[in-house]
């Protein structure tokens, strides 16, 4: 892989019209709901029901005319000569329907699949269907998984575990001047997008056919191509427009694209299943709830001299992707900081949920929680500000993170800290706040500020990417413009604009003369999936790469000229009159300096890694105990920004989650299951929750990202909750450790004093006192 | 074993209910099923797909139109209660490739990421216009704050409803 030459196009930087807006705005993009197939069935699941069991029989009432329904069990997958199995990263983990004799693992397992041509015909049938379980003891909290007197899950409920070691954390502990310790824990947090998910099945000839809303093609494609026992010719996978993803479509789309591609075999005909939303909330996948204990040595000085972490992720029933979460979450625990002696030991816990999965920032917003917060717990300890304790301990270029990895990156932490706090105008706010506390001695309203510094690796996880090795296309098409071809999807990001304007500027033409092909497996390669803040980055590298490589071969035949310009449609359609097909691949490989050890998770854990400082100005209502945003000011590292306005945008958008998982969203458990699934009750902001935002892009390009571009889309995720957290500690002098700091939350600190929030050595730490470090 | 399966049948056709309304502009006459809302009599019966399904259970605001120039929920409006009422949907504000100023503006500024919000959204905007031609910063959230929007964090849509404001004087 070469480094991208430091050129610049026409395209590239600047925030040309996005390609996918004008079908959205004309309400003619066509989503799995819009679109009908001739003689199409309509499909529901029939689900578990119970949190741990194992299933005895299915009982079909009479009351229904079952002669009317197409019926799918486990037994037809068997019966067909397939494997009754989701394949994700492991091939057999989940089941694709429960069958008689298996175990029931959560209370939303699929077991009984329907189709009937009228939609309304399905609910009163499904209610018809008793299930015959015999109950087994579920695990319904991560107390009861660590404990493991019931072990649902290989032989102490662990499905992964992953250490950090580095220096001699005991040694630095013995000799340490401060040592502080705390407790952390964050809630599930469903994904939300407004569209729900949903899928149509249908036999093409012999070939499986799924077309939906999805992230990740080739996931799906890999599903169908083990629980049907066919090879790639015979699955093939098709995106339609999707209604937002944000890690909630990249495994659950593998299940559903199974259930109707089965529904669809039996029946003969195509089978569309949508969710309707109380189902997608509940059944679906959501960020893993975490326990986090973070221990910390420091000099008076405020240097860090060790961390000891203990990271633990509630994985819900099945294994899914809970170790590449896992894997995330521990590396990102020691956060942007050079820390002589660390060590991390992270777990993923089996329960009896259903799985958690993939969420924009996958594990890293969880661990940097419990970093950032208690960062400010030692600050206030040592009587430092948060940000000169995090100046004092910044990794610089060319210093060493926990997993031995030397930063390569162009980064100034402190330059970057500067930018966000003047942005904030942090200082004289600081002082305004003073004076009001100053003045009054009971306000009805405390302000608060708060900060977090954190940073998010570029692409997939250590030697993630090696094992996908991606590849791009980029063909001429006989109008004598190009298409990228590449199986990542648009779903609301601004893929195809991005792609286009990385080939355009690359081939050195017009973005009117690059097609960005839709995501079809029959179609484009496998550029992997559309997640890990990769797509613009990774496989963005790729297009660049590929474009490179047509654009060279046409030079070769003496097509175009060497030293750049030329007529590329000519070229391109001379190309295919005379020498044939022209299609140029690019496959990814890492940068030379990469080497990662797996077993002792050491070494360059990512290619690159973005950057970010936020800042938060809270306020905490003390009638209510609501606490609200007032401003954000976002600062960020990410390589070269591609397209402004999409980039300020995944910017905007992931800081509205922050403030959503920080204050609002709760999931509430009830016997193993989301008992709050709809809008009312789950409450995610509205237009009349989220503050002014300030997005601030540092550029330092990326000589392995496409025109120095790096990762993106999750790492807004994860400054905005500690911030918050932390401007409500300046607001109330209460250490609050636990999210979504609702307003009960919020009660228990205040009127508890601490004593009722986090457990453990650290809840003395809780109180601050009124006057909070630098601002008495 | 379960029941093996027999062809399917059509869905029983219930009687139906004639109605004639405006759909965007234009007059039309619709034959339904009378339990029908509003959100499937447009999808369903008038082919008109823009407008989305998002709960069902009027929390979400993706099923937004107006009816006689007001937004409604249209998955909690009966399409029975529409009768010589004046419907307009995301398909009636562009005027044949000319788009509408909020959607040029939406276009420009990124205010549509997955774009499944966004059709309830530009006509609860537009209705917002048609009644506040300069809206203030405060009557934009007030008026938009039923409609959820999971990817922008919603200030790129206050800025284009604003720039469309702005164009249009």
């Amino acid at each position: 892989m070469l480094p991208s030459r430091a050129m610049t196009g026409k395209a590239v930087g600047r925030s040309v019209p996005r390609r996918e807006a004008d079908a959205k705005l004309r309400g003619q993009a066509r989503y799995v709901g819009d679109v009908t197939m001739p003689g199409m069935l309509h499909g529901a699941t029939v689900r578990s029901q119970v949190a741990r069991g194992r299933l005895r029989a299915i009982h079909f009432g009479p009351e229904v005319r079952w002669d009317e329904y197409v019926v799918v069990t486990a037994a037809d997958i068997i019966a067909a000569g397939g494997v009754n199995t989701v394949a994700l990263i492991v091939d057999h983990d989940q089941p694709a329907l429960v069958g008689i004799g298996d175990i029931i693992a959560h209370r939303e397992e699929p077991v009984v699949l329907l189709a009937h041509p009228d939609p309304h015909a399905l609910e009163p049938a499904r209610r018809a269907i008793r299930l015959e379980v015999e109950p087994l003891p579920a695990v319904l909290t991560l107390d009861d998984a660590l404990a493991a007197r019931t072990v649902v899950y290989g032989e102490d409920n662990v499905i992964k575990s992953y250490g950090i070691d580095k220096g001699d954390v005991d040694a630095a502990f013995a000799a340490a001047e401060v040592v502080s310790e705390g407790v952390y824990e964050t809630g599930a947090q469903e994904q939300l997008y407004i569209e729900n998910n949903g899928m149509i099945g249908a036999l093409e000839g012999d070939v499986v056919t799924v077309w939906g809303s999805m992230q990740c093609p080739y996931y799906v494609q890999k599903g169908l191509m083990k629980c049907f026992g066919v090879g790639p010719e015979r699955a093939r996978v098709v995106q339609l427009e999707t209604g937002g993803g944000f890690g909630g479509k990249e495994e659950y789309p593998s299940i559903l694209g199974i259930h109707v591609a089965l529904l669809a075999r039996k029946a003969g005909r195509p089978v569309r299943i949508l969710y309707d939303r109380g189902e997608d909330m509940a059944a679906t996948t959501k960020r893993h709830p975490s326990r986090t204990r973070v221990r910390s040595a420091a000099r008076r000085d405020g240097t860090l001299t060790a961390l000891d972490i203990d990271f633990v992720l509630d994985g819900g029933a099945y294994a899914t992707l809970s170790q590449v979460v896992l894997s995330r979450g521990t590396i990102h625990a020691a956060g942007p900081y050079s820390v002589a002696n660390v060590r991390v030991r992270g777990r993923a816990m089996a329960t009896s949920t259903p799985p958690h999965g993939a969420f924009r920032g996958f594990g890293a917003p969880q661990s940097i929680f419990a970093l950032e917060r208690h960062l400010d717990e030692v600050a206030h300890k040592l009587g430092l500000t948060p940000e000169a304790l995090r100046r004092k301990n910044f990794v610089t270029k060319g210093g060493e993170l926990a997993t031995g990895q030397l930063v390569r990156d162009d980064i100034d932490l402190g330059a970057l800290l500067g930018s966000a706090l003047a942005l904030a105008d942090w200082e004289r706010k600081r002082t305004d706040i003073a004076a009001e506390r100053a003045r009054s001695g009971a306000p009805l309203r405390r302000r608060g500020l708060g900060l977090a510094t954190f940073l998010h690796g570029t692409g997939f996880t250590g030697s993630g990417e090696k094992y996908l090795a991606s590849v791009v296309g980029v063909e001429g098409m006989a109008d004598g413009r190009v298409r990228v071809l590449a199986s990542s999807t648009e779903i609301g990001q601004g893929t195809q604009t991005v792609f286009a304007q990385i080939a355009a500027d690359a081939l050195g033409v017009d973005m009117a003369d690059v097609e960005v092909a839709t995501p079809d497996t029959r179609d484009v390669p496998n550029s992997g999936p559309t997640v890990a803040s990769r797509t613009c980055t990774i496989v963005g590298k790729l297009v660049e790469t590929a474009a490179h490589t047509l654009r060279a071969r046409l030079v070769a035949a003496g097509l175009l000229p060497a030293d750049g310009g030329g007529d590329l449609r000519a070229a391109v359609q001379r190309h295919l009159a005379t020498l044939g097909p022209l299609r140029a691949l690019a496959q990814y490989e890492a940068p030379p300096y990469v080497k990662w050890d797996e077993g002792a998770f050491r070494g360059d854990a990512y290619g690159a890694y973005s950057w970010g400082v936020y800042v938060a100005e809270v306020e905490v209502d003390m009638l209510t105990y609501e606490a609200r945003v007032l401003d954000f000011v976002a600062a960020q590292e990410v390589g070269r920004v591609i397209h402004p306005v999409l980039a300020t945008g995944q910017i905007e958008g992931g800081v509205a989650q922050g403030i959503g998982w920080a204050l609002y969203e709760n999931v509430v458990w009830r016997d193993g299951v989301m008992s709050n699934n709809r809008m009312t009750d789950y409450i995610m902001p509205t237009s009349e929750d989220i503050p002014p935002i300030r997005v601030l892009f540092a550029e330092a390009p990326y000589p392995y990202g496409p025109f120095g571009a790096k990762g993106i889309g999750e790492l807004p995720m994860d400054g905005p909750a500690p911030a918050i957290l932390n401007a409500i500690e300046d607001a109330l002098g209460v250490s609050i450790r636990r999210i979504p700091a609702t307003p009960e939350v919020i009660m228990d600190a205040v009127e508890g004093a601490g004593a009722s929030n986090g457990d453990g050595a650290g809840a003395g730490a809780g109180v601050a006192g009124a006057g909070v470090a630098g601002a008495a | 074993m379960p029941p093996q399966p027999q062809p399917p049948q059509p869905p029983t056709a219930g009687s139906k209910v004639v109605l004639t309304l405006t759909v965007n502009g234009e007059a039309a006459e619709v034959a339904f099923e009378p339990h029908k809302t509003l959100l499937e009599v447009l999808r369903e019966d008038l082919a008109l797909t823009g407008t989305k399904h998002g709960c069902e259970l009027g929390e979400c605001g993706a099923c937004a139109v107006l009816v006689d120039g007001k937004p409604v929920l249209s998955c909690l409006m009966l399409a029975l209660e529409c009768g010589g009422a004046s419907v307009t949907t995301v398909e009636g504000l562009a005027r044949g490739a000319q788009l509408d100023p909020l959607q040029d503006a939406f276009a420009d500024l990124g205010a549509a990421q997955c774009g499944y919000c966004t059709p309830g959204i530009l006509v609860t905007a537009r209705a917002l216009l048609d009644q506040h031609p300069a809206p203030t910063r405060p009557q934009i959230e007030e008026a938009l704050a039923g409609n959820l929007c999971r990817c922008t964090g919603y200030l790129s849509i206050y800025q284009a409803v604003e720039q469309a404001a702005r164009k249009a004087r």
